[in-house]
């Protein structure tokens, strides 16, 4: 069903006035502490006593280490401790498992694998002294050719990076496929119409403005560790310091306070708060570890890096067959993929997008080389922007080939609504859509007609127009955990609700929020449920000690996992709380009728009480029913039975300055269809950021590399994220299509944007660029790279 | 070395050293951590404060150089018990998400509005160019800015909306956003 909303934010509009309210326009519950300056960010806790650390690290991408000397260092009078990776060692903390069941170097023992690589640490008196030691650390290098090509990292003559792993001979990781060969090949024999296409995606960085940290605190009395960090998934954390160190889970506190941005940049476990453990165990203080940009951006988790190609099969009338494709995936040095374990290449899977096709197949190889680990960072869905991207490049190739107009094209191939639950043919089951109105709204929005013929226009004076037009279909809120876990761990969350005498409750969540509003999402969910005001519900979370067990937030994952836990966990006690109500009324629960935040006997409205006289008599000290106990509280882990497919319909529209070769996005029209919609401020505010994140991927970020391996992007200076200046003032609208297995209809949102913008800019520069002859071009598409197509010459490889 | 400076109007001195930066002043010696550090290279803004009224980064400037100067940071910037209407401004239009970049952004903000009452969309985007937000798109941000500047002028009308996504205009109605069917 799709429920198409009359401007629903206007009709569901409440204010912050304390009414009685649920889903809809709410200000947000954390911007009062965010507007005096008194958020809480990992580098303003201050303890007594504390120390500080920092990193030395590698300056070459391959390099045997042949000495470390840190005589000089330890005799700086305000170093307090020096490590080494063979001082970790003895200790069995070298290495440490990556989210992908590969191992990663703590500190650096034998070789250096990629430059900006952990090689030792120093703890301080204060931050400047602990970077001054670092310079007395002497480190001896013999300099290894670097794999930096991922073209050629197979090659037998490629140095073999991973000659730690016991009889590693090349640089393989993993090959992995999905969908048919033998059907795909045969349909694309039989097809009228093939195009392929090369398309590189290429390495980007999430740069959140707060950098990855922690500061640590053993406490060796009572043998407890807090750790606070910027950490997206606090619980999966605990658990994997708990196996790697060693420590007791329950001596184990993670907390992630506020957290300055994640955008998946602070799913895995760094090295750093691996230090930082060892620095506080070691030196009985609290310490403190935050990277600086450089470090950021070198030695964190990247994303994409994927070079494919892709392949499109048709008819002449532009019925589309079938899609195939090959992909090489660059992983860096170390496998830190952070994505469920059963999907190597995550949810590439559905790089069949929004189309009805005959048949699909993927190939994907997967290679180390000298650069830094990760993979899925960067609000991606786990590999899905790079899926839309391919088959919004290849489909509007196809419209190229065909001279057929890309929206066209795209509604004549769209999944019907009649066809839902859609399972394609690598697998995939979309749980609902409704694309063709969602087309229609873009394109309405867009004026898309009168671009045209604009475009016509201004193309007969010589001036350089674009229209990319692109469509989504994400994969998001993983589990379910039969199918998904990370390192053994199913990707369920847990949520408890507690309901106060005086009526007002704790609500704890297992996700973390990085500037995505959980405090107001989720106290609204619960309100929606039980009618008491969103002000009287305070949300907990970010600390293992607060909260019950949950995979964290990434992924878009927190509204359809955790959403539907709040939303169900509040039913629960709303079920208890029907029971006390029949007691308090002298009726039986089949008599009481509920109304949001009371419960009243049907036929006499006076007869009636509100969820707050229940929750007083949960605790008071009259009699309750046979059988309930008091208390008004439950909770529950939430098992998702299948992904959330939210999609949406983006058009962008460029003006290319012929004399500088520069691309303005002048409009951009973005219409979403996340399902249920709980806050439709906060979902404009993600939708936003993400298509700014599109802006930046399409025309400016690539984390470069020379032939040696130097890192070219290790400041925000070289690797550019677009200011005010070089976006547009977005144009949003919106429809509705719940997800029928989600308790409230709710889809995720979080990374739609950025999944779904960059086709649609890329494909309004190659359409501004088409009477140049142009029928690709890889992004960023900086003016350099512009002005070489409009010269007629071959892009420079990426 | 010993340094005095006027911070959002208390006077304070501090033996520093001589290299201290100021943000680092701000956070670690003052405790004004409201004030945040993200780069390396006075590209990214979160540590805008003033200096004698003039927004500053102030990861390039050192706490020495502050000395017999007036500091305001994002502490100072609520008077008397009642937020500026920069502050009331970011909270009304989502002006911010994870609130990393947010100070930096209202003191900059806060200093256009005194030389700029009414500035318009493109006078707002130049004025915080120099700051970089991840989260927000911008777009709240800059209505953020216009909404303190009707506020302070006496011209907002509390019919206004901040938010634009629109429905299709031929949708059957009276569909609300939320008409899921979560209640039971």
């Amino acid at each position: 069903m799709t429920t198409v909303a009359a401007n629903g934010h206007r009709t569901a509009f409440v204010d912050n006035d304390g009414k009685p309210n649920g889903h809809g326009r709410m200000l947000r519950k954390e911007d009062p502490r965010f507007v005096r300056g008194r958020g809480r960010y990992v580098d303003d806790l201050q303890l007594p006593g504390m120390l500080h650390l920092a990193i030395l690290r590698s300056p070459l991408a391959h390099a045997r280490i042949l000495s470390v000397d840190t005589t000089l260092a330890e005799a700086h009078p305000k170093v307090r401790l020096v490590v080494t990776g063979a001082m970790l060692a003895e200790k069995g903390l070298a290495w440490m498992p990556t989210l992908s069941n590969d191992v990663q170097a703590v500190l650096a023992t034998d070789k250096v694998r990629f430059q900006g690589q952990e090689v030792a640490f120093v703890v301080a008196e204060d931050r400047y002294a602990a970077r001054d030691a670092l310079e007395l650390i002497d480190v001896e290098y013999e300099p290894l050719d670097a794999v930096i090509d991922v073209r050629t990292a197979l090659s037998p003559e490629a140095p073999v990076i991973r000659d730690d792993l016991e009889g590693k001979a090349d640089n393989h990781v993993f090959d992995w496929e999905t969908g048919d060969a033998a059907a795909t090949d045969e349909v694309f024999r039989r097809a009228d119409v093939v195009v392929s296409q090369d398309i590189v995606y290429p390495r980007v960085h999430p740069a959140p403005m707060e950098t990855c940290g922690a500061v640590a605190d053993y406490d060796a009395v009572d043998g407890k560790l807090t750790l606070w960090s910027t950490t997206q998934a606090p619980h999966a954390h605990r658990t994997l310091y708990a196996i790697v160190a060693g420590l007791p889970e329950h001596k184990i506190r993670v907390v992630s306070p506020d957290i300055g941005g994640g955008f998946g940049n602070k799913v895995p476990i760094y090295p750093g708060y691996v230090c930082a453990i060892v620095g506080s165990l070691l030196t009985g203080k609290p310490v403190k570890w935050m990277e600086d940009r450089a470090e950021n951006l070198i030695s964190t988790g990247f994303a994409r890096d994927y070079i494919m190609r892709g392949e499109i099969a048709a008819t002449r009338e532009g019925r589309i067959l079938a899609i195939r494709t090959h992909v090489l995936a660059d992983h860096g040095a170390f496998n830190g993929v952070a994505a469920p374990v059963k999907y190597p290449a995550g949810f590439f899977g559905v790089f069949t997008g929004s189309y009805d096709l005959e048949a699909a197949y993927c190939k994907m190889t997967a290679v180390y080389t000298n650069k830094a680990p990760g993979g899925v960072a960067y609000a991606c869905s786990f590999r899905i922007t790079e899926a839309v991207y391919l088959v919004e490049r290849i489909v509007d190739c196809l419209a190229d080939e065909l001279r057929m107009d890309p929206i066209e094209l795209r509604m004549k191939n769209f999944i019907r609504p009649e066809q839902f639950p859609y399972r394609t043919k690598t697998g995939w089951v979309y749980d609902s859509g409704n694309y063709a109105p969602t087309m229609e709204l873009a394109k309405q929005l867009a004026g898309y007609d009168e671009l045209r013929a604009e475009q016509a226009e201004k193309r007969a004076r010589g001036e350089i127009m674009g229209i990319g037009v692109s469509f989504f279909t994400e994969a998001v809120g993983a589990g379910p955990r039969k199918d998904m876990d990370i390192l053994g761990l199913g990707m369920a969350d847990g949520c408890e609700l507690r309901v106060h005498p005086t009526g007002k409750a704790v609500v704890r969540l297992s996700v973390q929020s990085q500037g995505q509003g959980h405090e107001t999402t989720f106290a609204q969910i619960v309100a929606e449920e039980l009618g008491i005001p969103p002000q009287d519900i305070e949300v907990v979370h970010g600390d293992t000690d607060q909260t019950p067990f949950g995979l964290g937030t990434y992924g878009s994952r927190s509204t359809p996992v955790s959403g539907a836990a709040a939303a169900l966990v509040a039913r629960k006690v709303r079920d208890k709380a029907r029971l006390i109500a029949s007691g308090m009324l002298e009726v039986s629960v089949a008599d009481l009728e509920w109304e949001k935040g009371s419960f009243t006997v049907a036929g006499d409205p006076n007869a009636s009480v509100s969820i707050q006289d229940i929750a007083m008599r949960a605790h008071g000290a009259g009699d309750l029913p046979e059988g309930v106990e008091g208390g008004l509280e439950a909770q529950i882990c939430y098992n998702p039975e299948n992904l959330t497919y939210p999609h949406g319909a983006y058009i962008c529209v460029v003006d290319i300055d012929p004399g500088t070769a520069k691309v303005t996005v002048r409009r951009f029209v973005a219409v979403d269809d996340c399902g249920t919609r709980i806050n439709p401020m906060i979902i404009e505010g993600q939708v936003h950021g993400g298509l700014t994140d599109g802006v930046g991927m399409a025309l400016m970020e690539m984390i470069a590399f020379d032939e040696d391996g130097n890192c070219l992007s290790g400041s925000l200076m070289d690797y550019l994220i677009p200011t005010a200046l070089e976006v547009p003032d977005w144009e949003t609208g919106f429809t509705v299509t719940p997800s029928p297995h989600h308790p409230i209809g709710a889809k995720g949102v979080g990374e739609s944007a950025t999944v779904g913008s960059p086709p649609a800019i890329v494909n309004a520069v190659v359409d501004a660029l088409s009477p140049f002859g142009i029928r690709h071009a890889d992004m960023p598409l900086t003016p350099s790279r512009v002005w070489e197509a409009m010269q007629g010459r071959p892009l420079p490889p990426i | 070395m010993q340094v005095t400076m006027t911070v959002n109007g208390e006077e304070v001195t501090r033996e520093i050293e001589g290299r201290l930066l100021l943000v680092h002043f701000l956070r670690d010696h003052l405790q004004l951590t409201g004030t945040h550090w993200g780069c390396d290279t006075s590209n990214c803004g979160t540590c805008v404060v003033w200096l004698d009224g003039e927004p500053v980064k102030s990861c390039t400037v050192l706490a020495a150089m502050a000395g017999g100067h007036e500091v305001r940071t994002v502490e100072g910037l609520e008077q008397h018990g009642e937020l500026d209407p920069i502050q009331r401004g970011f909270m009304e239009c989502h002006g911010l998400q994870c609130g990393f970049c947010t100070p930096g952004m209202m003191m900059t903000a806060r200093a256009l509005l005194d030389r700029n009452p009414d500035p318009s969309d493109e006078e707002i985007r130049e004025a915080i160019s120099g700051q970089i937000c991840r989260c927000t798109g911008y777009a709240t941000i800059v209505r953020s800015i216009r909404w303190a500047a009707a506020e302070q002028a006496g011209t907002r009308t509390t019919a206004e909306e901040p938010e634009r996504t629109v429905a299709p205009a031929d949708a059957p109605g009276p569909a609300v956003a939320s008409a899921s069917g979560s209640a039971s």
